[in-house]
């Protein structure tokens, strides 16, 4: 796409779009007796001046968001391999729920007493993730997968504290994700990181030889971000629960395990469930997200409060005493709206649907690392539902991970993951998740192949690589060093 | 690409820091120029306070690059007498020029036979090429 191509012209900011007095509707004069604003409201609550708001008409705004949205990659528009974060399809029956004007047009003011419906849905999805999870009591309040690692470190504290010691150090292996050590440091723990084994996986030998009666818990993905399943699982929660340690999951990858295998059976006391990657709802900049924290019974004294009860009649409840409760970790009752959509996708697939959908998440990622293993190097060898090849290969031609990424680009594919986890040089972290056909992985896997072979035979042309999106490659240092994203009239 | 750097009046460790030494007791610390290649664009560079100390690989600072943030380790224990004051407003330095401009800090030594557990740059050499 050359340079003159209408498709490469940036597009106007909406504010740009903007002219003086422009509406989308005209509302209508009031026929009811009206006030002055200064009557109802302080002076320290006015405005002096309105706000710069951008003045469109309907067809403007609808025309300018449409084409941007076509220039944005997204889920509705095209392959999303992006390691760690099960990017599948979000079927649209979940947006058509979330919408239903009895659950949308509900005030979080309401009483319990008229919002029994709503109360229902969020405690028949807890009853259901409890089910996946192998546990016994959940909060629907953590907003994101890293809110919930904060809580279970929280509830690790409370639960010490409860006992008399809180004890001072976490174990998280070194292939975790950066969010892992950084929740629990937040969380005021120290953190013990783990060497993995030659296998990408924890060793209990390791484990044992950093336990001790300080240690508070470990934090263990499962799979980990390698794809890898923790295979020696039961020894590592013995070892742990031994050392009067508890056993945190981050749920990040469950979509590999979900109505296979269950955290609770395996030995851990507390997961959260990231329902914007397991459970189809939006992310990826379309959230707001959702991490339920989902508990063994010893736990279950600890979380936020209210807690969602059932009472006898059967009706629900806000329950808020709890006095050893680590408190209230969300406005409101957590986003609901994405827990309904939740809800839908999980009802929609059934027990038996959502064990096939881990069955062909996993089938489709050995399908991808058997088509590329032999050419990107995979130094743990595949993954269940997603596998990090290494591009390290392609140094001998002067072509790095990036540049297979940004080429990628070109092809209409999201770019994997890339240079995470830190403990393999050069990673391409790859996930396809269930919703993709063979077609479109065999689309990927081809472009991915062709790539390579680009790379050796014409360096420069990946280097430079993409040639067919709206800007090229942009300066990332700068836009880390100085981001600027408000924009300024004139 | 342009051949990695591996001075020969240098000493180096195993995180990839390097050490030369200067007048007396008295060592510069950065990056290698490795380091900097697999980092990739450094976007900010956090170092210790003048007059404080440090034990061997003791984190003195961090590295934040487009792709990953680092700890700096203190290669051999001492006191900072300087830190490179340039690198706050302009971190690229340590990609630009890992063993001139872009240094990190100046420290004094506790003790100099630290320096003999340091790797030379053969070793350094096959380090990197694994």
């Amino acid at each position: 796409m050359s340079d003159k191509d209408p498709r490469n012209k940036t597009s106007p900011l909406i504010f740009e779009l903007s002219q003086p007095g422009r509406r989308g509707t005209a509302v209508p004069q009031p026929d009811v007796p009206t006030r002055p604003l200064e009557e109802l409201l302080p002076a320290s609550a006015l405005r002096q001046s309105p706000p710069a708001l951008p003045e469109v008409p309907e067809h403007d705004a609808a025309r300018h968001f449409t084409e941007i949205s076509l220039k944005n990659h997204h889920v509705d528009k095209g392959f999303y391999p992006l390691g760690s974060c099960t990017m599948k399809y979000n079927p649209k029956v979940n947006e058509l729920t979330a919408r239903l004007p009895g659950l949308v047009d509900l005030h979080p003011f309401q009483p319990t007493s008229a919002v029994q419906g709503a109360l229902r849905l969020m405690w028949e999805l807890g009853e259901m993730l409890n089910e996946v999870a192998g546990m016994d009591a959940i909060s629907l309040q953590p907003a994101a997968g890293a809110q919930g690692e904060f809580v279970g470190a929280l509830l690790f504290r409370a639960y010490h504290t409860a006992n008399g010691d809180p004890r001072k150090k976490i174990i998280i292996p070194d292939s975790a994700h950066g969010t892992n050590p950084a929740t629990v440091i937040m969380a005021g723990y120290d953190v013990v990181t783990l060497k993995s084994n030659e296998e990408g996986r924890m060793d209990p030998a390791a484990l044992e030889a950093v336990l001790g009666d300080d240690v508070a818990g470990v934090m263990l993905t499962n799979p980990n971000t390698l794809g890898k399943f923790e295979s020696d699982i039961e020894m590592i929660a013995k070892l742990v629960h031994d050392a009067g340690g508890l056993m945190y999951m981050d749920g990040a990858n469950l979509n590999a395990l979900m109505g296979i295998t269950r955290p609770g059976d395996l030995g851990y006391d507390i997961v959260h469930i990231n329902l914007h990657k397991t459970f189809s709802t939006p992310h990826g900049g379309g959230g707001p997200g959702a991490g339920p924290v989902a508990v063994k019974e010893h736990l279950a004294p600890f979380l936020p409060v209210p807690i969602l009860v059932q009472k006898g009649d059967g009706s629900y409840a806000l329950d808020w005493e709890r006095p050893t409760s680590i408190g209230k970790v969300h406005g409101f009752w957590g986003n609901f709206g994405v827990l309904v959509r939740a809800y839908t996708y999980m009802r929609m697939l059934g027990q038996a649907g959502i064990a096939e959908t881990a069955q062909a998440a996993v089938l489709n990622n050995a399908y991808v690392s058997a088509r590329l293993g032999d050419t990107y190097e995979l130094p743990y060898g595949p993954g269940l539902h997603e596998s990090v090849f290494s591009g390290a290969f392609l140094k001998q031609h002067g072509v790095r991970t990036l540049d297979v990424a940004k080429r990628l680009l070109d092809f209409g594919i999201h770019a994997p993951t890339v240079y995470f986890p830190l403990i393999v040089a050069e990673a391409i972290m790859s996930e396809p998740t269930e919703t993709e056909t063979k077609q479109e992985l065999d689309r990927f896997c081809d472009a991915m192949l062709q790539i390579a072979e680009e790379a050796a035979n014409d360096p420069e042309f990946v280097k430079q690589a993409p040639y067919t999106t709206p800007v090229r490659r942009l300066d990332e240092a700068r836009a880390n060093r100085q981001p600027d994203v408000r924009y300024r009239a004139g | 690409m342009a051949e990695t750097q591996v001075p020969d009046n240098l000493l180096y460790t195993e995180e990839h820091e390097y050490v030369q030494k200067v007048a007396g007791d008295e060592i510069i610390v950065g990056i290698t120029d490795y380091a900097q290649g697999e980092l990739s664009d450094v976007v900010f560079v956090e170092l210790p306070e003048v007059g404080s100390t440090f034990a061997k690989m003791e984190p003195f600072g961090t590295i934040e690059a487009v792709k990953a943030v680092s700890e700096l380790y203190t290669p051999v224990g001492g006191e900072v007498l300087a830190v490179n004051e340039v690198l706050a407003d302009d971190p690229a330095l340590v990609n630009r020029d890992p063993y001139g401009d872009g240094w990190m800090v100046r420290l004094r030594l506790n003790d100099t036979t630290e320096l003999q557990g340091l790797l030379s740059p053969d070793k350094y050499k096959a380090l990197i090429s694994d």
